[in-house]
């Protein structure tokens, strides 16, 4: 089953390229230029997990991970950075974040990071079904 | 020879001539700091002591004068007095015998040889006895010489005693070539008529009366005559009827005192006293000398004290001086020191800066690099048939290491850049070093490398950050396998020193360090490896991580023998690490 992902850069190559081979990688490829845009696209549909730069002109990465968050706790949310110092790392992983890549990465690894990603989230979510279904069963009684 | 021993005393701060003061240089001329020390100290402590010696030298001097002058002018009119009192004596004896005796009694030979031998017998040294008429013709005399009969008129000292009515003779050679002396004294009768009675004395009991003053420093008392012809005996200005080498002094009624120099050259205190109705002048010369002399002996006393004091003064003021100019010049060294370490971790740190920044910025274009050729690559492995299939190939697996080496090179750069939070936790030295060799064993037993260790079990656990520790060992050791050649030795000791610091460490036997090098081995992109694809950064962030752990490193190394690395690490954390 194809991974439905959304890459957010400011650099159009970088998302050009990078879309294009997740792609070729069998992935369900979504791309954001913004913050804004991203979570715009995030409020249309849901992914399984979401590529983000960490340093963005406007909303930076950090801010558009809260709002993400805020929006769907599930979300998973891996950050991509030119350069991370630590106090932005921690700060990236108090805020939910799965994990934090340096660029530039090795396109196998981050294949890696968002397959395990995304089986976490099916994980949450199959969880959270099941947490319903137990609801269901306990408060209907029947 | 003497030159070795100066240099023994030669402070350190002496030949530094502003060499490396940095700036104000001028403030740091040692020399002239410690020359205007001793000079201003010594002539302040100096110049009061001399001033008050030349014033009391002066002083003394003074009033050991004058008191000498008080004392020969007393001594002087003494013995005039005494003297005075003695010929007097003599010529009131003289009146008592033409007072109690008629002068036909006096005329007759026999009575007179009486009276002259009586007069022997109670107050001595009479020689003879004359009795001289009114027309200067000597009607009768006792004595040894025949004068009986002997005429006068014409001597000057008949019409002298004819005039004062007494006359005292100047001494001269008389019978047996003895000095003697007359004495002539007029007697007027009644009626008008008168005569003369004279007397010879010899001078001895007159000496005696002389050698009986107490003199005063080796002084010399004698009488001359007013044509400066010695009358009695003295001791250091020639005999009796000679002339005296000083000139006579002008006439003065009381007793008088002046300094003179003698032939030789040698100060004298002359006192001298005009005996009244006499020819005769009291002479008291002493040699200057001789009655300063317990006045010099002062002085040289004093003068030894003030040369004595002197010296001390200087020396004491040359010592503290040199002790206070060494400190401040210690005080600078230290100074120049600490300039000299924070120039040169500054410099690191705006270079570490300067890459960070640089780092950042590659980082992005080089991602899109690394994934248009990833793009490229895997478009290559889709598409089974294309021209020049291997050499695009090849091209885009070059493009991608290369891509992967520079973000290796940022990724170091920022690593070096970084001022991570240090995280403390307790920490085993033993055991992080034991990680660190473990995971470069293989690299070791695949180019047959001894790699020993010494590390002691009782190294105390200390509090620092294991992560930057590994990061410190690893870079060191990758850096010593480096250097050596297959089959060398690499050596890890720890110690734990005195002052609780833990010193470690790390010697190989590899090329070692050109000397030129060893300054800048700190310093990021310094490196000898570049064509073996070294970044220069490894030492530099070696050095960064040491720092921020608090400690110091430190490398010696020879050429050609190996290089060694000391690493201090501080048990407790100190201020340095932020």
């Amino acid at each position: 089953m194809a991974e439905k992902i959304l890459l957010v850069d400011d650099e159009a190559d970088f998302l050009e390229a990078l879309s294009e081979r997740m792609r070729a990688r069998g992935m369900d490829v979504s791309t954001s230029v913004s913050a804004q845009q991203a979570l715009d696209a995030v409020d249309e549909g849901t992914f399984d997990a979401v590529v983000l730069d960490l340093m963005m002109p406007g909303m930076d990465g950090l801010e558009a991970l809260r709002i993400l968050k805020e929006k769907d706790p599930k979300l998973q949310v891996i950050l991509l950075t030119g350069h991370a110092t630590v106090q932005q790392s921690v700060e990236a992983m108090k805020r939910g974040a799965r994990d934090l890549l340096e660029k530039p990465t090795d396109i196998e690894t981050l294949a890696k990071k968002i397959k395990e990603a995304s089986a976490e989230r099916m994980l949450l979510v199959s969880e959270e079904a099941e947490e319903k279904i137990k609801n269901i069963l306990t408060s209907k009684g029947w | 020879m003497g030159e070795p021993v100066l240099e023994r005393f030669k402070p350190r701060f002496w030949d530094n001539r502003f060499a490396d003061s940095g700036p104000f240089k001028r403030l740091f001329n040692f020399r002239r700091i410690w020359k205007l020390a001793v000079l201003l100290t010594s002539l302040v402590a100096i110049i009061p002591l001399f001033v008050l010696a030349i014033f009391d030298l002066n002083v003394t001097r003074h009033s050991a004068e004058t008191q000498i002058n008080l004392r020969i002018t007393k001594l002087v009119s003494n013995t005039d007095r005494t003297l005075t009192f003695f010929l007097e004596e003599r010529k009131y004896a003289l009146d008592f015998i033409v007072n109690s005796h008629s002068y036909k009694t006096l005329s007759k030979p026999q009575k007179l040889a009486g009276i002259l031998e009586s007069l022997k017998q109670t107050m001595g040294g009479f020689v003879d006895l004359g009795v001289i008429d009114a027309t200067g013709e000597q009607v009768c005399y006792v004595g040894p010489y025949t004068l009986q009969g002997k005429n006068y008129t014409g001597e000057a000292w008949f019409q002298e005693v004819l005039e004062r009515g007494l006359y005292i003779s100047d001494v001269f050679l008389g019978f047996r070539e003895v000095p003697h002396l007359v004495i002539a004294i007029k007697h007027e009768n009644p009626d008008g008529s008168f005569y003369i009675f004279r007397a010879t004395l010899d001078t001895d009991r007159f000496n005696q009366v002389l050698s009986q003053i107490e003199l005063i420093g080796q002084g010399d008392m004698f009488l001359i005559n007013r044509q400066g012809v010695i009358q009695t005996p003295s001791t250091y200005h020639g005999n009796v009827l000679n002339i005296l080498d000083i000139q006579v002094p002008k006439y003065s009624d009381y007793a008088q005192v002046f300094n003179k120099k003698n032939g030789r050259g040698q100060a004298l205190i002359v006192g001298y006293s005009y005996i009244k109705d006499t020819p005769f002048i009291l002479m008291n010369i002493t040699r200057k000398n001789e009655l300063m002399r317990p006045v010099y002996k002062t002085n040289l006393l004093l003068v030894g004290f003030i040369a004595v004091s002197t010296t001390l003064i200087v020396l004491v003021v040359m010592g503290v001086a040199t002790r206070l100019v060494n400190e401040i010049y210690n005080a600078d060294q230290q100074r120049v020191r600490t300039l000299r370490e924070v120039e040169h971790s500054s410099k690191l740190a705006s270079i570490g800066r300067l890459a960070a920044g640089v780092a950042h910025e590659i980082n992005n274009p080089l991602a899109i690099i690394g994934e248009k050729a990833g793009l490229m690559k895997d478009i290559m492995m889709v598409e089974k048939e294309y021209p020049y299939q291997d050499k695009l190939t090849g091209l885009v697996d070059s493009i991608l290491a290369s891509v992967e080496r520079c973000g290796a090179i940022t990724k170091r750069l920022l690593g070096f850049a970084k001022h991570l939070e240090v995280k403390i936790e307790p920490v085993d030295l033993a055991t992080v070093i034991r990680d660190v060799l473990a995971f470069l064993n293989r690299e070791a037993s695949y180019r047959s490398i001894t790699v020993t260790t010494d590390l002691p079990e009782d190294l105390p656990f200390f509090e620092s950050d294991h992560g930057k520790l590994q990061q410190i060992f690893l870079n060191l050791v990758n850096n010593a396998f480096a250097a050596m050649s297959n089959g060398g030795a690499l050596e890890i000791r720890a110690r734990q020193k005195p002052d609780e610091d833990i010193v470690v460490t790390v010697r190989d036997d590899g090329c070692g360090i050109p000397e030129a090098d060893m300054e800048r081995i700190f310093e990021p992109f310094f490196s000898t490896k570049k064509e073996k694809g070294g970044t220069g950064l490894g030492l530099s962030i070696t050095y960064g991580l040491v720092q921020e752990i608090g400690g110091t490193i430190q490398v010696e190394s020879e050429l050609g023998k190996g290089s060694l690395f000391t690493i201090t690490l501080p048990i407790e954390r100190g201020e340095r690490e932020k």
